[in-house]
């Protein structure tokens, strides 16, 4: 009789390979978390792989600032009930020690900031390996990326250079200077990550789950929510809806999608219908420019 | 729902990505932002659809300048049957390594041959690289029906064509689908300008086609990748050997050896997501325990005592050199085999292999990019291995540059 993996025992048992060899081939990595529902993805995942061990790296939180308050205090509080180290650097310090130009505008995004925040930390903690919750599904610069994939000393990407990658054969070998960026989740799309959260029971931030929320009206539609960072105009349209979020990043520039979804059943639903991609609904600088992401990942992000 | 994972590779303009497009197109994997950013860029483009579909494939900046598909892309859709990986390569001969990347874990190779050319010296090369890499199903797509009449003559001589080159390639189920992917006549649907085909559509196929299960037929392999030390006071002597199960089977109770070390131990209990199980199926990611305190490492393997596998320290295996410099007489490598890593040197080579006319070249001393060669590679530590056409995960592996720790390249060993 044939065992044949279920497509979501399949994932799982990949990354849980992919964790495990980030374990084995480096001195010191980190796992990215922000509380948001990849890389909270990535901590069940982790636990999975190393309990009852504790995890061999510390959980790593780069904090633009601009967060939503559901989110730090999720974060905090599933630490705690992991009892795992987190660390945790702030681009308001990175700004002020480099003597930065902080984000400006009506939407101050400090996501591109957040670049030289996770680099001077790589630095800092000497980290050769930074384990991120990015999926291939999300861009089409990130669809060509590789699971275990090398930046140069300035965390730079070179997608024309990319180490070949074969079978499940992981190279973690770097020089001096150079760091892995590592993506267990990869071949993960969206609803596949809702699927995962489903049968695990994950728990999440309240703002993923509809709830209602003071929002300005863009020109394309979508919704932004009102917070002290952003500068609101007279000719601004102000409304109140029942919104969630597909994404939680910075404050600033993550945008909110009208929903009554309660559930988690409710917003696997809500996506098998919906044909807006997660970056597109609720990202405005992807919008910016095809090629932003490419450009972005290039310098360093992540 | 199980997961198929495939391949595409074909010439420049055979029509990959327009196929690609299509089936993500037509099983509505596709989001109505990303068609608006499409028909935005397609305006620049002289095209007669409303969008270009094979801009939903090709990625980077790079490729979008030069209208190329550089490095593989991975793409994503799920239809109610199943979930479906596709690995975009790569056609020109100088991408040849990124089509093994794209290729090394599918279970099927789906080539594209355009119906006015027949086939290519680009379509041998695939059909090699699928035999090399022992691609369970090799389907053959005959695109550009439209621009040929749907002629099921010359479909036909397409067809024996290719069966009579890839005689000695020796590859596994081959099937043969006509379509036009611009007009997605037989891709999803059935065409009713192809009366004459009575077989599956392209989905269709794509949903139904076997995906090799015999992993956990095949003998029982597992290598460690991390130990689990909790080293606490509850857990003192608490000590689990943390990996995946390449194929087989493994149970509590089986008897099972050690190696480097040839150390015979007992299975004592197996963990697999925070819980004990009696057994464990390929590809499942578990820890093991061990009854006797012994020397395991990470890429130590252990193997049930009656399924033995070759243990050696110089065998055969069939590279393809995926470096940009190219081979020089006596480098060492790090040659690694899932987590188990070794130095390692080439030792001789046997031949290299003419990619077009499968025959071998005798003589050569120098290996370059993108060359398939057979080699005689000698280890530093024995490497406890199958051979590749036996199982795959356990006979495969690829060679570190010692100094670049670039992936030089990539073997199977015979
Ligand atoms: N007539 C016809 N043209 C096609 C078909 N498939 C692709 N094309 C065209 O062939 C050209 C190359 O296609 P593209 O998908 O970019 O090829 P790729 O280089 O293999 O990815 C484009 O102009 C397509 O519109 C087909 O089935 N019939």
């Amino acid at each position: 009789m044939s065992q044949q993996l279920d497509y979501l025992d399949f994932l799982e048992s990949e990354a849980i390979h992919i964790l495990r060899e980030v374990a084995g081939q480096f001195e010191r990595p980190a796992l990215l978390f922000s509380g948001g529902k990849d890389s909270t993805v990535l901590v069940h995942l982790a636990l999975k792989a190393f309990r009852p061990g504790k995890f061999p790296f510390p959980l790593l939180h780069i904090d633009t600032g601009h967060n939503f308050e559901e989110a730090i205090i999720f974060r905090d509080q599933l630490v705690k009930q992991i009892d795992e180290k987190l660390i945790v650097r702030y681009v308001a310090d990175t700004i002020k020690r480099h003597n930065l130009q902080d984000a400006k505008g009506k939407f101050p995004s400090r996501n591109v900031l957040q670049t030289n925040t996770l680099l001077d930390t790589i630095e800092e903690f000497a980290f050769d390996a930074c384990i991120g919750g990015a999926r291939r599904d999300e861009e089409k610069a990130r669809a060509k990326e590789r699971v275990f994939s090398v930046r140069d000393e300035f965390g730079q990407w070179n997608p024309k250079s990319q180490r070949p990658e074969l079978w499940n054969i992981y190279n973690g070998k770097i020089n001096k200077g150079e760091n892995v960026r590592v993506f267990p989740i990869s071949n993960w799309t969206e609803l596949d990550v809702w699927n995962y959260i489903k049968r695990e029971q994950i728990s999440l931030p309240s703002i993923y789950f509809t709830h209602e929320r003071d929002c300005i009206v863009l020109k394309n539609g979508q919704l932004m929510n009102v917070n002290q960072f952003v500068k609101i105009d007279e000719t601004d349209i102000l409304v109140r809806k029942n919104v969630r979020y597909r994404t939680v990043g910075d404050m600033t520039c993550t945008a909110a999608i009208e929903s009554v979804a309660y559930t988690v059943d409710d917003i696997i639903k809500e996506l098998e219908n919906t044909k807006i991609s997660e970056r597109g609904a609720t990202r405005m600088d992807d919008r910016i420019s095809e090629a932003a992401m490419e450009d972005r990942k290039k310098n360093g992000y992540f | 729902m199980d997961l198929l994972r495939f391949f595409t590779a074909g010439s420049v303009d055979d029509g990959k990505s327009t196929l690609i497009g299509r089936l993500l197109f037509d099983s509505h994997s596709i989001s109505t932002d990303i068609i608006e950013t499409l028909t935005k860029q397609s305006k620049n483009i002289k095209d007669d659809n409303a969008f270009n579909l094979a801009l939903l494939t090709d990625g980077l900046r790079a490729e979008r300048e030069q209208g190329i598909t550089i490095d593989v892309a991975y793409k994503y859709f799920t239809t109610s049957k199943r979930k479906f990986i596709i690995a975009d390569t790569p056609g020109h001969v100088q991408y040849t390594r990124n089509m093994f990347t794209g290729a090394s874990l599918a279970h099927l190779a789906l080539l594209l041959i355009d119906a006015r050319h027949g086939i290519t010296e680009q379509t041998k090369r695939h059909a090699v690289i699928s035999s090399i890499l022992r691609i369970p199903n090799v389907l053959v797509c005959v695109n550009k029906m439209d621009l040929i009449n749907y002629s099921e003559h010359k479909f036909n001589d397409i067809k024996d064509e290719f069966i009579k080159f890839s005689n000695p390639l020796n590859l596994s189920n081959i099937t043969f689908i006509p379509m036009s992917a611009l007009l997605g006549e037989n891709v999803v649907t059935q065409s009713s300008k192809l009366e004459w085909y009575k077989e599956k559509s392209l989905l269709d196929y794509l949903e139904t086609v076997g995906i090799n299960p015999s992993q956990e037929l095949l003998s029982s392999r597992f290598q460690v990748q991390y130990i689990i030390r909790p080293e606490t006071n509850v857990l003192h002597d608490y000590r689990g050997y943390a990996g995946k199960v390449l194929s087989g089977k493994y149970y509590v109770g089986q008897k099972v050896k050690i190696f480097p070390g040839n150390y015979d131990t007992e299975i004592t209990c197996i963990e697999m997501n925070q819980q004990n199980v009696t057994e464990a199926c390929a590809n499942s990611s578990v820890i093991l325990h061990l009854k006797d305190a012994i020397d395991v490492s990470r890429g130590s393997s252990i193997i049930p005592i009656n399924e033995l596998p070759n243990i050696s320290n110089e065998f055969t295996a069939t590279l393809c050199w995926m470096d940009d410099s190219s081979f020089v007489k006596g480098q060492k490598f790090y040659l690694q085999q899932n987590s188990y890593r070794t130095k390692a040197v080439i030792k001789e080579i046997v031949y290299k292999i003419n990619i077009h006319s499968f025959t071998p070249i005798e003589g050569e001393s120098n290996i370059q990019l993108n060359d398939i060669c057979k080699v005689v590679i000698k280890t530093a530590e024995s490497v406890c291995y199958d051979k590749f056409t036996e199982n795959r995960n356990n006979g495969s592996f690829i060679l570190i540059n010692e100094n670049t720790h670039n992936t030089v390249a990539a073997g199977v060993i015979e």
